[in-house]
């Protein structure tokens, strides 16, 4: 959530062509009617495997995703059937990071965690964006009172610490891994309201869009077709910055029991078991920990160097 | 803001009237209680009756101690408040400082790595980095205490609850050393994810201003070093970081749910979580309430410090 909130304000305030740092739309940069991120296709990924940041960013989300995927394969032991005799034991050749309280692997429950961290990061974006763009970019299209209205509203939710708002909601869904992915994507959703509002306003000035029109091409063919297409790039730079803050905020709720239950491998619900054996058994709380940094820290980098190669006018 | 807060508490599952008288009360019983706390009256009065209270400063009464919530709360206020600037100050000293060195220096080993720093900072889940520090500061070195305000036993006679200002202003010494204590291992918890933003903003903003030419000018002059940047260049820089400064506010507020709940520190975040899980949406409103007038009043102090920091604002 920390990150979406700085880096927010640096894409608010400088992607998509409705705000050019000259403040002259005139110089902002003129969308043709083809997709500008499709355009660049080739172009992006050369220029993405020359940033250090982006292919270490992009090598560890890779290995998180391999995990995911081989998780079965990968792990040694079942990660939620333990052995109480073996319980506390630490790191070992056998047991790669120690074992928890009940006598489970915590290397392989942090495999199999990777694939529910991922699922939370990913649906929980996948909320964020698809409500966010309907919301912004029908909001924008449309224009008049029912944009202020909506935007007001947007405004409000900006406002609110989002743990909080994130909590609240899960308190009125109740405690479940399913419900904190839906808090998570709703506390995110306001962000891509605002980006994609900020593209539409001005995409829909453009010639091609009039001209579309002219064609008699309905409203929802024009934003679908040649409005939302252009405005992709923001969305991309902004989605993977947030599947990492998704996937902080989703730990956050497990920590605090709102979200994921025992004995489901989910990072931050390991954390919150483990806070009784800090002095015992220090490795149940440092590698659930270790595990969610990286990852987000994956995703951060990853979304840092997409910006810069997507949007050259904000880099850093 | 009121009406998503009083909405959102309305939505929360179960009768608190219900849960006030326990399972063993008659219906009659039940229905008597929601008539004296007005549950039975359409949600508008309700909303009407929520604003002309908070407006008198009557936010109701808790359904678990049956206590005015005003006074839960302001008896837990000062801690989160305390907490909240002790972290503020850690993070914006440390953060501005760590920004110019790293851009003062451009390129260079420090530069990089006050930014790796940065990076992991905002990557880190503060409830996992508030636990490692227990676990180094606390259980292994025996530096800092583990949780709480004071030591057991010191008791707290003062007329407010912010130990540490309070004793300070007394002369109290022991007391204020003890409370600064308490406060390291939370504060620096709770201050990490904005001084990595600070030093991140602080850095670009800097990068800036030293390329303008008043700043060669003042170099060509042949002002010391340390004057240049502290002096010509930090105050010009300093706009965006305020803006940062302002909005990590919310963030902090927001993060101490956590790092309260971690450290067993009694403020105002830990006490919502609680008053989430018995359902006391009489806590929870009027903490979020507060919370959200404490935003807004920073955020309209944010609006002042401008004017201070660049004359050429001026508000009509």
């Amino acid at each position: 959530m920390a990150v979406t909130d700085a880096r927010t304000l640096k894409i608010t305030g400088g992607s998509g062509p409705a705000a050019h740092p000259s403040g002259d739309p005139a110089e902002a940069p003129q969308p043709s009617g083809e997709p500008e991120a499709i355009r660049r296709g080739p172009g992006v990924l050369r220029r993405l495997l020359r940033h250090r940041a982006a292919v270490l960013g992009g090598t560890i989300v890779l290995v998180i995703v391999l995990a995911a995927l081989l998780a079965d394969v990968i792990a040694p032991y079942d990660p939620i059937e333990g052995r109480l005799v073996d319980m506390l034991q630490p790191p070992s050749r056998t047991h790669w990071m120690g074992t928890d309280e009940q006598g489970r692997d915590i290397f392989s429950r942090i495999i199999h965690g990777s694939r529910i961290s991922l699922q939370v990061g990913l649906v929980a974006v996948g909320i964020s964006l698809t409500t966010g763009t309907a919301i912004g970019a029908v909001s924008a299209y449309f224009g008049g009172w029912p944009d202020l209205v909506v935007m007001r509203i947007i405004d409000i939710l900006l406002a609110f610490p989002s743990i909080l708002l994130a909590i609240a909601i899960t308190a009125i869904l109740g405690p479940s891994l399913t419900n904190a992915m839906i808090a998570v994507g709703i506390v995110g959703m306001p962000v891509y309201a605002r980006l994609v509002r900020a593209s539409v306003l001005s995409i829909k000035e453009q010639d091609y869009v009039q001209a579309a029109r002219a064609a008699g091409g309905g409203n929802l063919r024009i934003l679908l077709r040649h409005v939302l297409p252009n405005a992709l790039a923001p969305l991309i730079v902004q989605s993977t910055l947030s599947i990492g803050t998704a996937m902080l905020d989703a730990a956050g709720l497990s920590f605090l029991g709102l979200g994921a239950r025992p004995p489901t491998p989910e990072w931050g619900a390991m954390l919150s078991g483990a806070q009784v054996y800090i002095q015992l058994a220090p490795w149940v709380v440092t590698f659930p920990g270790l595990a969610i940094m990286l990852a987000v820290l994956g995703f951060n980098l990853l979304g840092d160097g997409l910006r810069d190669v997507l949007d050259p006018r904000l880099r850093r | 803001m009121l009406v998503v807060i009083f909405v959102l508490m309305r939505a929360i599952p179960g009768d608190p009237a219900r849960l006030m008288l326990g399972e063993r009360a008659t219906p009659e019983q039940v229905e008597a209680l929601r008539e004296q706390m007005g549950l039975n009256k359409p949600l508008y009065m309700q909303f009407g009756a929520f604003v002309g209270g908070l407006l008198r400063g009557d936010l109701g009464t808790s359904i678990q101690s049956r206590q005015p919530v005003v006074a839960e709360l302001m008896a837990r206020y000062p801690a989160t408040v305390e907490l909240t600037i002790f972290a503020m100050l850690l993070a914006s000293t440390l953060g501005i400082l760590a920004g110019v060195v790293s851009a003062v220096w451009r390129n260079s080993v420090l530069d990089y790595g006050v930014m790796a720093g940065a990076l992991v900072g905002v990557s880190m889940p503060i409830f996992w980095l508030g636990l490692v520090l227990m676990m180094v500061f606390s259980v292994q070195l025996h530096w800092f205490p583990a949780g709480g305000r004071l030591e057991a036993r010191m008791i707290w006679d003062g007329a407010t609850q912010f130990v540490v200002l309070e004793s300070l202003v007394r002369g109290q010494w022991s007391t204020f050393a003890s409370g600064l204590r308490h406060l390291v291992l939370p504060g620096v918890a709770l201050a990490t994810i904005p001084l990595s933003m600070i030093a991140r903003i602080t850095r670009s903003s800097m990068l800036e201003v030293l390329n303008l030419d008043y700043i060669r000018t003042a170099r060509a002059k042949g002002l010391p070093g340390w004057r240049v940047n502290f002096k010509h260049a930090l105050k010009n820089a300093l706009l965006p970081v305020v803006t940062i400064i302002g909005l990590q506010v919310g963030l902090l507020l927001g993060g101490a749910v956590l790092t309260e709940t971690i450290f067993s520190w009694p403020g105002i975040g830990r006490y919502i979580v609680l008053a989430i899980g018995a359902r006391d949406y009489p806590v929870v409103q009027g903490g979020i309430a507060l919370i959200t007038l404490a935003m807004i009043l920073v955020n309209l102090a944010v609006d002042v410090i401008y004017t201070l920091i660049d004359p050429r604002i001026r508000y009509q």
